[in-house]
């Protein structure tokens, strides 16, 4: 790559006015004061040089690779994607074209050169079972392999939702023992973009973020950008009116799903669910799952996969009444023990009764 | 524990907890309570209509004569937060769905603005009675810790279920999870406090009015 | 556990049935009762709240009859009652507790509370907690025969009396008579007009009645003792005498709790249902004067107004005849405020105007009948109860009103025709 970021845009037919209107959307979507905006596009376009470039390491754990896939998608030819330009991405298994020791030596190498100084994106659970056999790479184990790159690192993204609260693979039973990065590293800054996948402007954002202001932005108590997970889906819902009115769709094709109804009663969790799809929308502003007719999974929140079923309502109970009929047995059991033994009382005191005489009057 | 892993926490297992001990105790003082029995009236019956049992179940609810003045607070306060329970636990669409998974049975709800509106008002009427139970020399004469506990037991899950809808306080999710915890204490304490009058208050109706009925007395 | 304190117990055990379960587990301390007691609302102390006169009989109930109070006994979380606190009840269960019943109808939930005192009142009394007074009266009608005292030689004499006043025959021990009549002691000792009445009303009427030399007195004090067992003794001696004249109807006389007993309490007193109806001589009068056989002349222009015995009205179900008959012979009749239904006792029911030491109370209660009366201001007051009369007789002089106080059925007597101005018709 030749020259600064700008002059690369320029030669892919993209003007330095639009360029500007995406660092300056990016920054409001962050909540960031307007010349934020400003700061982070002269900070990204002056990057010139591959030296000059942070370095990223992107780790993959027990994963699918939908949140690479999701980044991807949506790279070209919208402009998220072009913020790689600002980066040097030097490893990434899926992307990189080496592979093998190759591979490995580009890992190690960017880990040396760019010691204290790297930004560590992880995607995928760590599995702790076996002593984390489950998933190993070049020998080693995912968990040996954190804790070596996380130990240089400036921060750490973790990735989607495995990465950061241990996703599907943490599903009950949890037969890898996955785990999230925070559950291992205590010592780095660390940001959680949930989502399976999540968004990629989300992504983008937060890597902006980190190379105009060399730190991470703020975040909420789950360690989620603020910015984009601070609201539910459900209150910025476009159908959240006719939550309001008790408008709701009751099957996937009745009257009320063809009006666009609330999808509550079909197991909507966007009450509960922090995220943006909302009001980002996916594939650049084209849709989003509550748009195209379905609930929202809640994907973006810890155990997910557990939270009691997707196509239950969240106010219906997420596991059949198991012991309801037994405990009314049991107690109708009891009361009938028990009436036996007050019948027994009260005839014994009926027995026991001596009829009283004037005398008994006196004490 | 995560805020999600304890909302699902509540909405299974604890949901399923909380109603067997529920169903239990409802059951075992049902049968507590109604199998003592009574004995057979032998004396001749007078009957008069509109004197019995099932006519003084209904009738109970209205204030007898001169009765609403005298006790303004308890009547006013007491039918807002009965009527305002009612309405918002079977009336709001999140309920009626939850009834409706749990016994098949279900009906139109009205809009949650309507509901929220009830809450806040049930809870006024809630803080009304307590105030009237604190300064009334009667009330706080015949109270114990039970009449307080039973108190707080009620309002919370009106206050928290407010609270989660107007995202107060903490994040919604937290809120709906502390929210049914609530509901989750009330069922599991109301068989066995003064709030089993919710069911034997049907009883005692039906046996005062049948007692007093075969006397002709509409009571 | 002194031996008279487990009997008393043992009572409560027999007597707590499912109403009373139904009834403790219902009370959400609304405290509404109390606002329907007037020993509450006229001294405005919250231990004469009704339900809270229950407490001890609440506690064994919770301690015998439940589980969870079971084991709070078993572990000593719930403390057992003793004799001292009956004794402390005792001002509660009988002094200020006249059996009116008026808590019963207002309660939210439904709890019939007078049941529960009646209820009660049969530990209390077992256990030996009954106040002097009232054991007194019970002495006095079982040993005697009336709770005053009266033998049937003090009837005679009066039977005699009534017979020149009035030129008719009073009947006794007649076999096959239609009614059998019954008196109270007051109505012997202090109101001897209600037996002249009778004799007029049957007479003009043309039934056929009677008295009975085994079975003249009506009240039961071992009711208001709360004593079944003795209160059977009373009223048995009532089915016997009927059953022995072969009467078709035993009316009760103007005595409220004499009628309960009776009417209400006597066949489950004695097991089985009677051979006979039992009818308040206001109930005969209502329906003579249906079927016309109650003819009057003239009114009384004063202006009037009516009591309403609570076992006669709310707890007995007679309401309307006494209104109809009131407006048979008055002219200016006029309501109380609550009259009827819910009408206010004169505070001296239930046996608690035999309690001398109750005496200072009963007077404050009757502030209430006072401001109802002030509310109409009437020239004289009736009522139906030979009781309530004398309860009110006393209230009015305390208060130094001068309102004098009849009974319903003389005044009706006093309108019918002269059996000689009638033969001349």
């Amino acid at each position: 790559m030749q020259g600064s970021l700008i002059d690369t845009l320029a030669r892919q037919g993209i003007t330095r006015r639009a360029f500007m209107k995406y660092c300056a959307t990016l920054a409001s979507m962050m909540a960031l004061p307007p010349a934020a905006g400003r700061a982070m596009a002269e900070a990204m376009a002056a990057a010139p040089a591959a030296t000059r470039r942070p370095s990223v390491i992107w780790l993959p754990f027990q994963e699918c690779t939908g949140c690479t896939e999701s980044i991807t998608r949506s790279h070209s030819p919208t402009l998220e994607g072009l913020i790689f330009d600002a980066i040097s991405l030097d490893y990434q298994e899926t992307l990189m074209a080496a592979a093998g020791h190759q591979a490995e030596e580009a890992l190690h190498a960017a880990m040396k050169a760019n010691e204290g100084k790297y930004l560590l994106i992880v995607d995928g659970s760590i599995p702790l079972g076996l002593d984390g056999a489950y998933s190993c790479i070049a020998g080693k184990s995912n968990l040996e392999t954190l804790k070596e790159v996380a130990k240089g690192a400036a921060a750490i993204v973790a990735m989607g939702s495995c990465a950061a609260y241990g996703g599907i693979p943490k599903a009950n039973p949890n037969p890898t023992g996955a785990v999230s990065v925070s559950d291992i590293i205590k010592d780095k800054p660390i940001i959680n973009i949930p989502g399976c996948p999540p968004i990629p402007v989300v992504m983008t954002g937060v890597l902006a973020h980190f190379l105009t202001f060399g730190s991470l932005p703020e975040m909420d108590a789950k360690g989620r950008p603020k910015a984009f997970y601070g609201e539910t889906i459900h209150d910025r819902c476009y159908r959240r009116p006719f939550y309001d009115q008790g408008k709701f769709a009751k099957t996937f094709d009745d009257e009320g799903a063809r009006n666009g109804w609330c999808l509550f009663e079909l197991g909507c969790k966007g009450p509960v669910t922090y995220n943006a799809c909302a009001t980002v929308k996916w594939n650049g502003g084209t849709s989003w799952p509550v748009e195209s007719g379905h609930g929202c999974l809640g994907c973006s929140e810890p155990d997910f996969w557990d939270a009691g079923g997707f196509y239950k309502a969240l106010s219906m109970p997420a596991d059949p009444l198991k012991i309801a009929s037994a405990a009314a047995v049991a107690g109708a059991a009891a009361g009938v023990a028990i009436s036996f033994a007050n019948r027994g009382k009260k005839s014994a005191a009926k027995s026991a009764h001596e009829t009283t005489t004037l005398a008994d009057l006196e004490k | 524990m995560n805020d999600m892993q304890f909302l699902t926490w509540v909405r299974g297992p604890g949901l399923d907890i909380a109603v067997g001990i529920f169903l239990l105790g409802v059951f075992w003082r049902l049968f507590e309570i109604y199998s003592l029995g009574r004995k057979k009236d032998l004396s001749a019956p007078r009957s008069v209509s509109g004197a019995s049992g099932w006519h003084t179940i209904f009738r109970r609810s209205l204030p007898p004569e001169g009765m609403l003045g005298k006790s303004p607070v308890s009547y006013i306060g007491g039918y807002t937060f009965h009527i305002g329970l009612a309405i918002v636990v079977f009336l709001f669409a999140p309920h009626i769905l939850l009834i409706k998974n749990l016994t098949g049975l279900s009906w139109p709800g009205l809009p949650s603005q309507f509901v929220d509106l009830v809450a806040v008002v049930t809870l006024a009427a809630m803080v009304v009675v307590l105030v009237d139970r604190i300064n009334k020399p009667v009330k706080r004469y015949l109270s114990t810790f039970g009449d307080w506990f039973t108190w707080t037991l009620t309002f919370l899950p009106v206050l928290t279920g407010w609270m989660a809808v107007q995202h107060l306080l903490l994040p919604y999710t937290t809120m709906l999870a502390i929210h049914i915890l609530t509901v989750e204490l009330l069922l599991v304490f109301l068989p066995f406090t003064k709030l089993f009058h919710a069911f034997t208050a049907f009883g005692s109706r039906w046996y005062n009015g049948a007692v007093n009925g075969h006397k002709g007395v509409a009571v | 556990m002194s031996a008279s304190l487990e009997k008393g117990v043992r009572v409560l055990k027999e007597v707590i049935d499912a109403p009373i379960a139904s009834y403790f587990n219902s009370c959400v301390h609304c405290g509404l009762c109390a606002e329907a007691c007037l020993f509450y609302t006229e001294t405005g102390d919250p231990k004469y709240t009704p339900i809270h006169k229950l407490e001890p009989l609440r506690r064994i109930y919770e301690q015998e009859y439940t589980l969870l109070g079971r084991l709070g006994k078993t572990f000593g979380l719930s403390k057992p009652v003793t004799d001292a606190e009956l004794a402390e009840w005792q001002e509660l269960v009988y002094n200020s507790c006249t059996l009116c019943g008026r808590c019963s109808v207002v309660c939210p939930v439904g709890n019939d509370i007078v049941y529960m005192v009646r209820k009660f009142r049969e530990g209390m009394s077992a256990a030996g907690h009954a106040p002097e007074g009232i054991k007194g009266a019970v002495n006095r009608t079982i040993t005697i025969g009336s709770p005053m005292g009266v033998k049937l030689p003090a009837v005679k004499a009066q039977m005699k009396h009534v017979e020149a006043d009035y030129g008719l025959p009073i009947p006794l021990d007649a076999e096959g008579a239609e009614y059998m009549v019954m008196l109270s002691s007051m109505e012997i000792i202090n109101f001897p007009e209600y037996l002249g009445a009778i004799a007029k009303i049957m007479h003009q009427a043309g039934k056929s009645w009677t008295l009975c030399s085994t079975a003249f007195e009506a009240t039961n004090a071992g009711m208001q003792i709360g004593n079944s067992d003795l209160a059977r003794v009373l009223v048995k001696r009532i089915v016997d005498g009927a059953e022995r004249l072969r009467v078709k109807t035993v009316i009760s006389p103007e005595c409220g709790h004499a009628y309960t007993a009776l009417r209400w309490e006597g066949a489950n007193l004695i097991g089985r249902p009677f051979t006979f109806a039992v009818k308040h001589i206001i109930e005969v009068l209502g329906e003579f004067q249906k079927q016309g056989l109650l003819k009057t002349e003239g009114f009384e222009t004063d202006r009037l107004t009516f009591h309403d015995p609570c076992q006669l009205a709310r707890r007995g179900g007679v309401i309307q005849q006494q209104r109809d008959l009131m407006n048979q012979v008055a002219q200016n009749f006029v309501e109380m405020p609550e009259a009827g239904f819910m009408n206010w006792c004169c505070g001296g029911g239930g046996g608690a105007s035999a309690i001398e030491e109750g005496e200072a109370l009963r007077l404050e209660a009757f502030k209430k009948k006072k401001s109802q009366l002030d509310a109409v201001k009437p020239d004289r007051l009736v009522t139906a109860c030979a009781n309530c009369r004398i309860v009110l007789e006393e209230g009015l002089e305390h208060y130094q009103m001068n309102i004098p106080v009849v009974g319903l059925t003389e005044m009706i007597a006093e309108h019918i025709p002269e059996p000689s101005a009638e033969k001349g018709a």
